[in-house]
């Protein structure tokens, strides 16, 4: 297929869905409105409507199937494992192919219909322009999440002057008896975030790996997919899996949980696996000793409080124990487990941008255990999660950074003891 | 029932705001099904906000005779909350607050739309225990529970949902707000309609607030996993612990069937011989724990055991509280269709009640599958079937008449804890004679005298049941498939 599977051919894994509503208790859009529509149990039995030609792709639907934010939390606990993520996907890709792209998905649908791709995310790199809009490629996820009206009034980082690509080389060599690894940076650590990718780069080269950061990759897809996209899934799909395709990796490696999740169902979504094993940089670096190498450096004498937010698609795909067992080893900080560590931060791929206040009221849930955890550093795993994590902190006037878990070990394995 | 006239939808726009009353498709749609698979579209749905809305609004719906019944989380297996006449649907999970938990006289007062799961986490933290904890508590809401009765393993020492609740402010089918009960254990001035509505299945009224009642936590628990050689030993062993003079806090058990699936499903790390599972918790004093335990483990020991472990750690316990969970995800890997029942004899006749179970299966070479909550003999029986195999529904229906039968015979329900609804409506007249049936009619006819208030539910349609030996098929359970 290739504009992704369609709503048809999920008849099977519709009829999976026993309506047991387990669901609910793990939704955070439902968690918030606690409407049947919001969750996996009503989308499914809306999709089943849509087939069995009972329900209209009217605006009721579209509403209702827009608050999804395909984190994935409904299908790691249903019972029978019901992928309400990929049909609503398909639902929303049905959408489109019938009533066209929503204003938040026309603008890109209409940019990269034009130019060739490749040339595009390329010339997109290069621009140094101060704005942000200027100097993100128009294929990029980051113009769906972040279009001008869903910023206002929203807490953003200031603005990096030069993006991840003319920070660090495409290639860096290593020793040659260690692995070599590929880096998918994202959007996010590509433009917003690019000290971040910096260090996804350089610390597997301070292991001493090969690291190759392909100049033509692009944005994952994730907010197209979200978007009902389908189209442009595949053609971002095809330009990841050539960006990786002339080189041998023993892995490829992510910082974003987002992009991560998204590569990963490449598979599925596309046909279109990516060349190496995708490897989550938590559990490479776990896997490479990196804690008891943090252990064994000396305790700072004064030490942050840091807790950790788990990003819907780590959490989900399981990885929970790596990112958490690294910042328990670092020498500068306590690590403080909080409550509700596993609750969405509401960012959800365009999400934000459609619904900003029902995104930030499902933010603010994470507010309480975070206060009571006394932390004053909260590490997430995913850039997406940090941007809004310190929107709902900054909102609420709490003394807490959001970082990447990145910046702490580079902070550990640099920085001397203060 | 067709849609409502423009100016009743005016009307009850007035009353709660436009935002919350939906005739849209959708809507529709996602308010049409509860556990139970079956589909019926209610006409209108509405989110009320509290006690004087849903007043106004049952009283406009029994002027206009139109059918109403409430919703919480819609999870029940016995299609309690399908609109089968159409009608309004009442969403009421807008009503979610936690209105107070007072320390000093144990109780909490709550909305209905609050889900069991949080209120027993606020309370906890405030040293407080509410014990009824249905498979559904993370997501069922405590008025769906007050409205089923529900239990759950716990109920074996500490009781079902009626045990824990004392007061109740109610919207009867006239539009009239009543108050049930108080805040005190003691009460007897009048009826006790408290109980009457507790387990009504939203067809004598709507619940608006609850008053609870709450023990301290219990210190400290202990999880043990038994493993028997035969289901005999194991049913043996439940009596032999109650005898004992001893409640454990659950005493749940997975038989041959069941530890088969689980052992399909994941890596289950039991002797090979072992035919069946009890899995027995101790709660209280820490002091006094390791005692009962080694207490019951000695009462049991001749029943052929195989191996016992005891949880030391908190994740040992999960860990053996996981085999009992993955039961019934596992189950589908045997046949398609599920027939799940809650049937509950007298702990004794447990034993007798197992041996029937088996004899019916090998009679009709259909898996039957037993795990549940052995200690107050309430056994979730689960009829395996693919329905596709010609001549399957006819025999299901068989089977289940044979257990029903054989349950009553023991001076046994055919439900313990999910309720009659459109599902078992057909079998309610092997336990209750025609005068019961009588005075319940009664009682329903005295507070709904125009039949609005989920209208369909429990008494079986056209006076049929299968004791007459005529199945209806509106509540044909055939038509659901339990998770």
């Amino acid at each position: 297929m290739a504009e992704g599977k369609p709503l048809e051919q999920f008849q099977d894994e519709i009829a999976q869905c026993v309506r047991c509503g387990a669901c609910q208790a793990h939704c955070p859009v439902y968690l918030e409105t606690g409407r049947e529509g919001s969750v996996a149990r009503g989308k499914i039995v809306l999709a089943a409507a849509v087939l069995a030609g009972e329900a209209g792709l009217d605006e009721r639907l579209h509403e209702e199937i827009g608050l999804c934010l395909l984190c994935g939390s409904c299908v790691a606990k249903c019972p029978n494992k019901v992928p309400t993520d990929a049909i609503v996907a398909a639902l929303r890709r049905r959408i489109v192919e019938e009533q066209g792209l929503s204003p938040l998905g026309k603008g890109v649908a209409a940019l990269t219909g034009s130019k060739p791709l490749l040339a595009s995310l390329v010339k997109g790199a290069d621009l140094l322009a101060p704005v942000l809009f200027k100097k993100i490629p128009a294929t990029s996820g980051l113009r769906l999440r972040f279009a001008p009206t869903a910023l206002k009034g929203r807490s953003l980082p200031p603005l990096p002057e030069r993006t991840l690509f003319a920070r660090v080389p495409e290639f860096l060599e290593g020793d040659p008896a260690r692995p070599t690894v590929g880096i998918f940076a994202g959007c996010a650590l590509t433009y917003l975030y690019p000290q971040v990718g910096e260090i996804l780069v350089r610390l597997p080269h301070r292991l001493g790996c090969s690291v190759y950061l392909p100049r033509t990759q692009g944005c994952c897809g994730m907010p197209a997919l979200s978007s009902g996209n389908g189209p442009l899934v595949h053609t971002l799909a095809a330009a990841n899996n050539k960006a990786f395709a002339d080189r041998d990796f023993d892995c490829i490696l992510t910082a974003c949980a987002s992009c991560r999740g998204m590569l990963a169902g490449y598979a599925a979504e596309t046909g279109r696996p990516l060349p190496a094993q995708l490897v989550d940089i938590h559990v490479f670096l776990h896997q490479q000793g990196m804690a008891a190498q943090l252990a064994a450096l000396p305790k700072w004498p004064q030490r942050l409080t840091v807790t950790y937010h788990d990003p819907c698609h780590l959490r989900t795909a399981g990885i929970t124990r790596e990112p958490r067992e690294l910042l328990r080893a670092l020498p500068q900080a306590d690590f403080v487990e909080m409550e509700d560590a596993g609750l969405c931060c509401g960012l959800g791929g365009t999400f934000t941008a459609a619904h900003p206040e029902l995104s930030r009221a499902i933010g603010d849930r994470k507010l309480a255990g975070l206060a009571a955890s006394g932390a004053t550093v909260i590490a997430s795993a995913c850039p997406g999660c940090i941007l809004q994590l310190q929107d709902i902190i900054d909102r609420a006037g709490l003394p807490v950074r959001a970082v990447h878990t990145l910046e702490l070990l580079q902070q550990a394995l640099t920085e001397s003891e203060p | 029932m067709p849609m409502p006239a423009e100016h009743i939808l005016h009307r009850l726009a007035d009353i709660v705001g436009p935002e919350h009353v939906s005739v849209a498709t959708v809507d529709r749609i996602t308010h049409s099904f509860d556990a139970t698979q079956r589909q019926c579209l209610p006409d209108v749905v509405i989110h009320p906000g509290g006690t004087e809305e849903i007043s106004r609004i049952v009283r406009l719906a029994n002027e206009e005779r139109i059918p109403i019944l409430p919703r919480g989380a819609g999870s029940g297996f016995t299609g309690g909350s399908l609109p089968v006449r159409g009608g309004i649907v009442l969403v009421l999970t807008r009503m979610n607050r936690i209105l107070e938990i007072d320390t000093d006289n144990l109780i909490a007062v709550v909305e209905p739309g609050v889900v069991t799961g949080r209120l027993q986490r606020e309370v906890e933290r405030l040293g407080l225990f509410y014990p009824p904890d249905p498979a559904s508590k993370d997501f069922s809401t405590l008025g769906g529970n007050i409205a089923e009765c529900a239990g759950g393993p716990r109920c074996v020492k500490y009781g079902v949902t009626r045990d824990y609740v004392l007061g109740l402010t109610v919207v009867t089918p006239t539009g009239n707000v009543i108050r049930t009960g108080g805040r005190t254990m003691k009460n007897v001035v009048g009826y006790d309609l408290t109980r009457l509505f507790v387990g009504s299945e939203g067809t004598l009224g709507i619940v608006t607030q609850i008053i609870l009642r709450l023990l301290p936590k219990p210190e400290a628990r202990k999880t043990m996993l038994v493993a028997f050689a035969a289901i005999d030993g194991a049913a043996q062993a439940v009596s032999a612990i109650i005898r004992g003079r001893i409640i454990p806090a659950t005493l749940e058990f997975m038989d041959g069937a069941a530890i088969d699936c689980v052992r399909r499903a994941t890596d289950l790390d039991l002797p090979p011989d072992c035919r069946a599972v009890l899995i027995i918790e101790v709660d209280g004093d820490r002091a006094l724990l390791d005692g009962q335990a080694r207490k019951i483990l000695d009462i049991i020991r001749p029943l052929g055991v195989l191996e016992t472990r005891v949880a030391e750690t908190a994740g040992e316990s999960e860990a053996i509280w996981q085999v009992r969970r993955s039961v019934s995800p596992s189950l589908r890997a045997l046949n398609p269709h599920k027939f799940n029942e809650d049937i509950v004899v007298p702990r004794s006749r447990v034993p007798e009640m197992i041996r029937a179970l088996e004899a019916l299966s090998t009679r009709y070479w259909v898996p039957i599958v037993n795990f549940g909550h052995a200690g107050d003999g309430n056994i979730h029986v689960n009829v395996m079937v693919d329905l596709n195999q010609p001549g399957m529904d006819a025999t299901v229906h068989q089977v289940l008449d044979e257990i029903f039968r054989t349950v009553v015979g023991l001076g046994g329900s055919v439900s313990g804890e999910h309720g009659i609804g459109t599902a078992k409506a057909p079998y309610i007249g092997m336990e209750l004679d025609p005068p019961t049936l009588a005075a319940m009619r009664a009682v329903k006819q005295a507070l709904d005298p125009n039949n609005i208030m989920n209208p369909g539910k429990i008494f079986p349609e056209n006076g049929t049941t299968a004791a007459a030996g005529e199945a209806d098929p509106a509540a044909d359970p055939s038509a659901s498939d339990h998770g």
